[in-house]
């Protein structure tokens, strides 16, 4: 009713903060752009500086667009849609802290719409930290928005085994003897979850999510190929364009970067409403990505003209 | 020490309890323990900030906060890798009393004494801290090699190999929809037929004239030439594609730091 | 000793690993020498944090350049040592997980892993930003295609690409930044990708069996005694 009676112009604090910062990014990119026309440097201290306001500009007055998932991302989400209730997926969380940012918004949502779906998930690691970061998940994903799931009956953490691709070696065929309990010593024969599960051989899904090694391409050489088990992934940007020859015949799908991870949760609030007030960080971090792959597509710009002055001028020499 | 350098410190220690207060303060009432929490919280942004120092340029709180994440990093994966695999998977299977002692369940087998193998090489391996023995840790790393050039050999040729060949060999004319009609749907729509022929087109003369590129025992010239010139090309775009995706991936990761000073920090309702 | 041994481990275990994944009686064999290699990879951790160890004490004996940060390294170290190996401050029992919330491994790891760890990492984005400004440019044919792509890809990954571009028609679609960010991942990215990854599955296959038959023997050091 208010925003009826308010009048057309009416801003609110954040508007005006958009406005002033893209304002000062503006500004600031106009005189480096004349500043390459006088052919002159600048610091890279003053670059450093433009990178940092365009980021926390958008963090302190956020915008949120609405992501429309890409075929590769839709795959995955599909998937997890396409199994029946009770299915058995595994989720890896081969990823530390450094990645974070951009993966564990795919680990959350992931997991969101796994347990809305009645899947049992098995949550393990190849990477020390990956134990660490699914704490995170425990505390603010699953306790809090799912309290009616038990631990061990729909969903186990696993845990973390030394050996990188050498654990797999082992859980392509036999689970038990990688993994003899779960991260609290609970006996493997007792986990309600891996009831009827020998192996990898026996998981309706694999998911790894991560960015190194190993990672999503171990997955793919020492489970998903030999033991033809559906393999989908949720990776750092840094290592995404890697993995697409993998995809679609070795990788069913793939969630690449900060995108990859709002495009999931756009789909996700899309198909279960009942997520529209769970956080989606991944959403809100594309606003500041957005301006920052605008600012440095200026600097590409700029920087190219700075050497086409200065080539002019060689050769004019 | 200069003296610049202490007016510097003393000044950060000021900030960083000024900080634990305001915190603490603003904690107090909505969570148990807010002062450790508060101190917490100010000390990861202290850490933070320290890395984020070396933008300005080397100095004192960047290589602290340096050789820190060394020493803690290292005592970390020691910690994870002994309580993972060591007491899971190979006390269970070595001794009873010890199974016992740590609480893991153990694993009774007539070939357990096996196990004892890679202790040997384990222990082996660590002889490589030794002057005058260290020779002796090739004999772990020996398996370790051997290991990994078993494990890999099969499964490379497979993956990304055999398969990867495999899919380049895809129908230079698209079949539309299965209806058997090659020429149907010409337009520049990005789910059309012409975009999917051109698309197999690229996928198969991408990677030919890129192994083309590679292939470095003839002469890169005439067709050969030709082709390995189309090749860097797709390498060019490949490349191209790798620096987005590396910006985008870098962007996310400072905003996830920024993302804290900003709201678990400094307490902006982000 | 030092050479035909470790020659002999080699061949033995990449053997059985390979032939283990040919004759299913061999599975076993497979699995077990895995597991030991997992083992062995956690003695490689004791050994890393040795040497660092080593390398810290030495410097600090020797009062050599920037040592006192080497107390910093060893305190660390120590710390989470502490906490880790013999669960000084977890709450649980002796099986209980180590990251569990509140214990203080998993505070460590949360104030002090976490933040700095990321942080390291994004702080090349600022570096990424300057290399942008100063070395990003169009010198000659292929730098520019390089430079194009990247701006669809930088342009095509956020939503600034369906404001610019969402207006052309459906029929021409694919001249849409997104979708030709998308095309260009599924068919020359990809192209490339396969290129360089069945070069490196060549490469990493030969190298193998060269280790494999003791033709590849760089790994065991210059001492051929």
């Amino acid at each position: 009713m208010t925003s009826h009676l308010m009048p057309p112009l009416a801003l609110t604090l954040v508007d005006i903060g958009r406005i002033l910062s893209l304002a000062v990014i503006a500004g600031g990119l106009l005189w480096l752009f004349l500043r390459a026309i006088k052919r002159k440097e600048v610091e890279r201290r003053v670059i450093f500086l433009f990178i940092f306001v365009s980021v926390v500009a958008p963090i302190l007055f956020p915008t949120v667009f609405q992501e429309k998932a890409t075929p590769i991302v839709k795959d995955v989400f599909d998937k997890i849609e396409s199994l029946p209730p009770g299915s058995v997926v595994l989720l890896s969380y081969d990823f530390d802290p450094a990645m974070a940012p951009e993966v564990q918004p795919m680990a959350d949502a992931i997991s969101r719409h796994c347990l809305v779906r009645g899947l049992k998930i098995i949550y393990m690691c190849l990477f020390a930290t990956g134990q660490g970061q699914f704490t995170s998940t425990l505390e603010n994903v699953i306790k809090p928005e799912f309290p009616d799931k038990v631990n061990l009956v729909d969903y186990v953490n696993i845990g973390y085994k030394a050996g990188n691709e050498g654990v797999l070696n082992v859980i392509i065929t036999d689970f038990k003897k990688m993994f003899p309990t779960d991260v609290d010593g609970v006996p493997y024969d007792s986990i309600a979850v891996f009831k009827g599960i020998r192996s990898c051989k026996d998981l309706d899904l694999v998911i790894s999510i991560g960015g190194g090694k190993p990672g999503i391409k171990e997955w793919i050489l020492f489970v998903g190929d030999p033991g033809n088990v559906p393999i989908a992934s949720g990776v750092a940007a840094v290592v995404a364009p890697l993995m697409y020859p993998y995809y679609p015949a070795q990788m069913l799908g793939m969630l690449g970067g900060i995108k990859g991870a709002a495009e999931y949760e756009s789909e996700l609030v899309h198909h279960y409403p009942q997520f529209k007030n769970s956080p989606t960080p991944a959403l809100l971090m594309m606003g500041p990505q957005t301006l920052a792959h605008l600012v440095i597509m200026a600097f590409i710009v700029i920087g190219n003209i700075l050497y086409l002055l200065e080539r002019k001028k060689g050769r004019k020499r | 020490m200069k003296k610049t350098t202490l007016i510097i410190m003393a000044g950060v220690t000021v900030l960083f309890l000024l900080s634990w207060i305001i915190k603490a303060l603003a904690l107090e009432g909505m969570q148990e323990d807010y002062i450790k929490k508060a101190f917490l919280v100010t000390f990861s942004a202290f850490l933070t900030l320290s890395i984020l120092s070396f933008l300005y340029r080397d100095n004192p709180f960047y290589k602290f906060a340096e050789h820190l994440f060394v020493g803690v990093s290292a005592a970390f994966w020691m910690s994870m890798g002994f309580w993972s695999t060591i007491v899971g998977n190979l006390i269970p299977r070595l001794s009873q009393n010890l199974s016992v002692f740590f609480k893991v369940h153990y694993i009774p087998g007539d070939f357990n004494f096996r196990f004892y193998i890679p202790v040997i090489l384990g222990l082996l391996l660590l002889m490589r801290l030794s002057r005058n023995y260290g020779w002796i840790s090739r004999w772990s790393l020996a398996f370790i090699v051997g290991t990994t050039a078993g494990l890999n050999f099969i499964r490379y040729l497979r993956s990304d190999f055999i398969k990867q060949i495999s899919a380049t060999f895809v129908p230079l004319l698209v079949d539309w929809q299965g209806t058997g009609h090659f020429f149907s749907n010409l337009d520049l729509s990005a789910s059309g037929q012409l975009v999917m022929m051109l698309a197999n087109w690229t996928i198969f003369l991408g990677v030919m004239s890129g192994i083309i590129y590679f292939f470095f025992s003839k002469e890169h010239t005439g067709m050969f030439g030709r082709a390995s010139r189309f090749g860097i090309w797709v390498l060019m775009i490949t490349f191209g594609a790798s620096f987005g995706y590396t910006v985008m991936g870098r962007i996310s990761l400072l905003v996830g730091r920024i993302t804290f000073l900003f709201r678990d920090w400094l307490g902006f309702n982000i | 000793m030092k050479r035909n041994v470790p020659l002999a481990i080699t061949f033995i275990v990449g053997a059985v690993l390979i032939f283990s994944v040919f004759i299913p009686p061999m599975e076993n064999w497979g699995e077990d020498f895995t597991l030991f290699f997992d083992i062995i990879a956690v003695f490689a951790f004791f050994l890393g944090g040795g040497n660092l160890l080593r390398v810290h004490l030495t410097k600090l004996s020797r009062r050599k350049q920037d040592w006192p940060y080497s107390i910093v390294t060893i305190m660390g170290f120590l710390l989470m040592l502490a906490a880790g190996l013999f669960r000084i401050g977890n709450p649980g029992d002796i099986n209980a997980s180590l990251t569990e919330q509140g214990s203080l491994f998993q505070t460590i790891y949360d104030s002090v892993f976490v933040p700095l760890g990321s942080t390291m990492y994004a702080l090349l984005a600022f570096f990424v930003a300057s290399a942008s400004y100063r070395a990003f440019r169009a010198k000659n044919r292929e730098a520019t295609i390089l430079l194009v792509a990247a701006f669809i890809i930088l342009l095509g990954r956020t939503p600034l690409g369906t404001i610019v571009t969402g207006w052309v028609p459906e029929s021409f679609s694919i001249l849409q930044i997104p979708n030709l960010a998308i095309w260009i991942m599924n068919s020359p990215n990809l192209a490339g990708q396969r290129a360089i990854m069945i070069g490196i599955g060549l490469g990493v296959v030969s190298m193998s069996l060269r280790l494999i038959l003791g033709i590849e023997r760089t790994y065991l050091g210059g001492d051929d005694k």
